[in-house]
């Protein structure tokens, strides 16, 4: 078994039933800030699915994607929670 | 050689996303899910960046990774601690399992400031009444 095979059916499939776990919780969260975490774990796994991509496919170029991503990840919670915490009612 | 460190490596990191993602979805509690998926969504994710830096022979790419890594360690607790702070003041509720909440009234719920040294002044009531509290609610 080479690495390619290896990364491509074992690591990435649980990498996607991790990202369809995480939509569930996103979906049905109770509250607004259990959709914030679930969102900020998506784009986590993303980084993880994006560097997998890179290794396979032999683009150096993809992680700027990720280096974006992980700064988009931090800026979105950091808006969300000021904006929940301003917010009035709730 | 170097495949099978690749192999160890990325499998570790792969199970501990997928832990992450299992506790956010089972955990009864918005906190016990922060604290499950930060701390194994960091490593997992470090980890598969760390077999991308091994697996490169190129400089650059393990530079980028390399400062992947650190980013995520820098900034994931900052925005774990200011979301659980937000829930925390716009009265997300507690597991009815959880044993002591040492923050029980010492938020001031308007300002969102931490009264620390007054109730260091006023000393033995608050701290007493928060220990009785928790013991009512453990019995």
């Amino acid at each position: 078994m080479t690495l390619a095979t290896y990364f491509d059916y074992f690591i990435l499939p649980i990498l996607t039933i991790s990202v369809i776990l995480v939509f569930i919780r996103l979906v049905k969260g109770p509250k607004v800030v259990d959709r914030v975490i679930a969102l900020d774990l998506i784009i986590t796994i993303g980084i993880g699915i994006i560097t997998i991509f890179t290794i396979r496919s032999n683009q150096k170029v993809l992680l700027d994607v990720a280096i974006i991503l992980a700064l988009i990840a931090f800026l979105s919670t950091v808006a969300f929670s000021f904006y929940i915490e301003k917010r009035e009612d709730d | 050689m170097i495949d099978i460190l690749i192999a160890i490596l990325s499998t570790i990191g792969a199970f501990a996303i997928f832990f992450a993602s299992l506790g956010i979805l089972r955990m009864p509690d918005f906190y016990l899910r922060l604290s499950v998926t930060v701390k194994a969504a960091t490593m997992g994710v470090g980890l598969l960046l760390l077999c991308a830096a091994i697996l490169f022979p190129d400089i650059s790419v393990s530079t980028k990774a390399i400062a992947i890594i650190f980013f995520l360690i820098i900034t994931s607790p900052i925005a774990a601690h200011m979301i659980g702070r937000a829930a925390y003041l716009t009265g997300t509720p507690l597991w009815k399992g959880t044993i002591i909440d040492e923050l029980a009234g010492r938020y001031d719920k308007e300002t969102g400031v931490l009264n620390n040294e007054e109730s260091e002044e006023q000393q033995g009531d608050p701290a007493k009444g928060q220990i009785a509290e928790s013991e009512e609610e453990t019995k």
